[in-house]
């Protein structure tokens, strides 16, 4: 059973990071999108039409494959993971129906109306189908962290006869801490995906001469939301989560600091390796009592360290989770500096002839991705040893009757499609770039040629 | 309330297979009535804005599942597991299919996802009708109320079950034809010219094969599980049910020969709303049957979720369908008509 446990991780570690590639741009971009179509509507301006229906494009292409690789994940509850949709369902099955029901059904609805309805709608219709799709996708996105939020930090449940667990308040479930800390974090995150993409396509065409008007849009949109966002992913909601980990999880805060005896005054290391058979870590550039700091607003506040833990209760990769937490908040360091010194050019009215500053910004769009991939590494590999934390470790969770091999099977099936969707979606986003946004036509409210005849 | 509960997963999944029933038989029907690109585009056309809401009705009936029943949940998606995976590849292959075809106007390009659409909307009604098959069979429960099948193994209907055996199959080929022809009458109705003709001349044909298959399969059921009747005979009531799923046929007949295509396409989601009734009805108050020993099936009071979370599960599920079947009513109403596709229109 082992093996097959480790195959049933490997499989739903590679969909779900696959797969969250997608939601994360689509959420961003649909906040933004309303935001570029209220300003159409403010301003009166084509411009902002013609950019919204530009990005309709890039974010409809990204819908369908956060749909196509979304699928596989209700599924894999049931199918790799039996045991603890068992244990679970009667808890997190509400949250997942409810995706369904209030979430899905919105979002399919009204996608239809957005992309394809804009002649047929009025001004402010085709607005509310903006802002729907919007509502959807952010609506989809909280009942499943708040999902995961019950699997961090278990709340609202109350044991069943046979072991099992099941839903004891609606709004506790709902209303969980951590879901809404998380959930602020989770989607502020987003919006940071959706502002770097759509300022570095602003960069690109500004950077190469084309379609120089749409671009200033693009770039303008995307730093402002850029910097706002930045920002808040650090304070408070990046701030509040470290906060959370430390009080209920301090197993996975020791571990994500390669922390190995309990400290007062404990340092937060910059750079360093661990080395966690010799327990310590190697070349290390620190910031004397930070972590102490950050965590207890107190200078010598004492931490908790590995050594304080039972082994069996210690997160199972303190590597990985280690790497994976200093990426993040690195990355989002460096987010606010890029968009702080961008907005500032932006104010000055420097910011579209400053060629650097473009180049920074054009470069920079893979990066948010990065780390909110590396975020939920973070929050997941964390978790462990523990599937719900506390209550159900990760090797009881699996399907006791499917085999290792029919796990690998599926694996490579799923490897293989994605390889596909993936070339795919790279041709299929080029050719929108390439092609770009159609000119807003001023002339449009004009009535057309009088037909001859 | 767990009665209720059943009844409830039982109704969403009628919804989506009426729902889906007619975008999967377009898509089986693809490459039969629809041969140019403005045709197909046509085909695509008259699904495009729906199949992705109708699709949530199946996604929807899994979380409600999963919530109300979970060991049902846990139990059926492990021991099902290589073809429910496979259905999850065929469901993805069927989005690439209907939404990237109309990126390029290339025929090379288009040609191969009308086949992608096609060949997965057909894999999927056949897997559909597989999988109803083996619930009505049963499958070898333990007394964990677990089971792991394999595809096939000698295609007999006996202790060492596969997914797929003669009967099984049987249940395939029913789903395969019954939602080609749901798919026929939908587009007879929502497609006009050659499409429509085509359609309708495929629905005229597909009527026999659904007909002969009913009647086969029926009997075939009865053999295969003498226990259906059981409930029947409790409450005859319940023989209306065979007599609506015939009289629903005729109807059909009945319509299609006057040109009545609306009317006709809702006799087909009549038919196929009392198939499963008549399965459902069957089935209470189990809801998966063991093949090997009737005391490991689980049934609504072994596998439901406790008083507090179906209570507070109905409050939201009500509110939330409510607005669900607003959505829809406005949707079908929005893009009601038959779709009109010309030379270098946007979208599908």
């Amino acid at each position: 059973m082992d093996s097959a446990l480790a195959v049933d991780r490997l499989q739903f570690a590679f969909t779900i990071t696959f797969h969250y590639l997608f939601p994360q741009l689509t959420m961003g971009l649909a906040l933004l999108i309303v935001w570029l179509k209220t300003q159409a509507i403010r301003r009166n301006d084509p411009q902002y039409d013609a950019a919204a229906r530009f990005w309709a494009k890039i974010f409809g292409i990204n819908f369908v494959l956060g749909v196509i690789t979304g699928i596989p994940m209700e599924f894999q509850f049931g199918t790799n993971w039996a045991r603890f949709s068992h244990y679970a369902g009667g808890v997190i099955g509400q949250t997942l129906a409810m995706e369904g029901v209030f979430a899905f059904f919105l979002e399919s609805a009204f996608l239809g109306l957005f992309l394809y309805g804009e002649k047929r709608l009025s001004k402010w219709g085709h607005w509310a189908a903006a802002f729907m799709v919007f509502l959807g996708s952010w609506l989809s996105g909280y009942f499943i962290v708040a999902t995961d939020a019950w699997m961090q930090h278990p709340v609202a449940y109350a044991p069943l006869g046979d072991g099992n667990v099941q839903v004891s308040s609606f709004w506790g479930l709902l209303l969980n801490p951590w879901a809404i800390w998380q959930y602020c974090h989770n989607m502020s995150g987003a919006v940071i995906t959706g502002s770097f993409v759509m300022a570095a396509l602003g960069a690109f065409y500004l950077l190469s001469r084309k379609h120089t008007e749409q671009a200033q849009i693009y770039v303008r949109t995307g730093v402002v939301a850029g910097v706002i966002f930045s920002i808040l992913q650090l304070f408070p909601t990046g701030d509040t989560q470290g906060k959370m980990v430390a009080r209920y999880q301090p197993a996975t805060l020791a571990a994500m600091e390669a922390l190995y005896d309990t400290t007062s005054g404990a340092p937060l290391h910059i750079i360093g390796q661990p080395d966690v058979e010799n327990k310590t870590i190697d070349n290390p550039i620190s910031l004397p009592k930070a972590l102490s700091f950050l965590t207890y607003k107190r200078w010598n506040a004492e931490v908790k360290g590995l050594n304080a833990f039972p082994p069996d209760q210690l997160p199972t990769n303190i590597d990985l989770l280690y790497y994976s937490y200093r990426i993040m908040v690195g990355l989002g360091t460096i987010f606010i500096a890029i968009m702080v010194v961008s907005a500032f050019l932006l104010w000055r009215k420097k910011l579209f002839a400053t060629r650097p500053a473009l180049w920074v910004l054009m470069l920079a769009f893979p990066f948010p991705y990065i780390a909110n991939t590396a975020g939920w590494i973070t929050a997941e590999v964390g978790r462990q040893p523990w599937l719900v934390y506390g209550l159900l470790r990760t090797e009881h969770g699996t399907s006791t009757m499917v085999s290792s091999g029919n796990v690998w099977f599926t694996t490579l099936g799923f490897m293989g499609m994605y390889t596909v969707l993936a070339l795919l979606f790279i041709f299929l986003v080029r050719r929108e770039i390439e092609a770009g946004p159609q000119a807003a036509n001023p002339g449009a409210a004009k009535p057309a040629v009088a037909a001859a005849g | 309330m767990l009665t209720l509960w059943f009844i409830i997963v039982a109704l969403m999944l009628a919804t989506y297979v009426i729902l889906d029933g007619f975008d999967l038989g377009a898509g089986i029907l693809h490459f039969c009535v629809a041969r140019t690109d403005n045709e197909r585009r046509a085909v695509l056309h008259s699904i495009g804005p729906v199949w992705d809401g109708n699709e949530v009705w199946l996604l929807a009936a899994g979380g409600t599942l999963y919530f109300a029943f979970p060991l049902l949940y846990a139990s059926s998606f492990s021991g099902f597991y290589l073809p429910l995976i496979m259905v999850v590849w065929m469901l993805m292959g069927r989005a690439m299919g209907i939404e990237f075809r109309h990126h390029i106007r290339n025929e090379v390009w288009t040609q191969l996802f009308d086949f992608l659409f096609m060949i997965s909307s057909a894999l999927l009604a056949i897997f559909y009708g597989a999988a109803l098959g083996n619930v009505i069979r049963g499958v070898p429960l333990d007394q964990n109320g677990l089971f792991f099948e394999p595809l096939w193994t000698n295609f007999r209907v006996g202790a060492q079950n596969g997914i797929l055996d003669w009967y099984t199959v049987l249940a395939g080929l029913v789903a395969f034809f019954a939602l080609a022809l749901h798919g026929a009458n939908w587009l007879a109705m929502k497609t006009d010219g050659e499409v429509r003709r085509r359609a309708r001349h495929t629905a005229g044909f597909a009527w026999y094969a659904v007909v002969l298959l009913t009647i086969l399969s029926l009997v075939a059921t009865i053999w295969v599980r003498p226990g259906v009747l059981d409930n029947y005979r409790v409450y005859p009531v319940g023989y209306l049910i065979p007599v609506v799923v015939f009289a629903s046929l005729l109807l059909m007949r009945w319509f299609h020969a006057r040109e009545r295509d609306c009317s006709a396409f809702l006799s087909g989601a009549v038919y196929l709303a009392f198939m499963l009734v008549g399965a459902a009805f069957a089935l209470y108050p189990v809801l998966l049957p063991s093949s090997t020993n009737p005391a490991n099936s689980l049934t609504i009071y072994n596998v439901g979720s406790s008083a507090y979370g179906m209570k507070v599960g109905l409050v939201w599920w009500i509110l939330g369908i409510l607005i669900a079947v607003g959505y829809f009513v406005f949707l079908f109403r929005f893009f009601r008509g038959r779709v009109h596709v010309e030379e270098g229109q946007e979208g599908y």
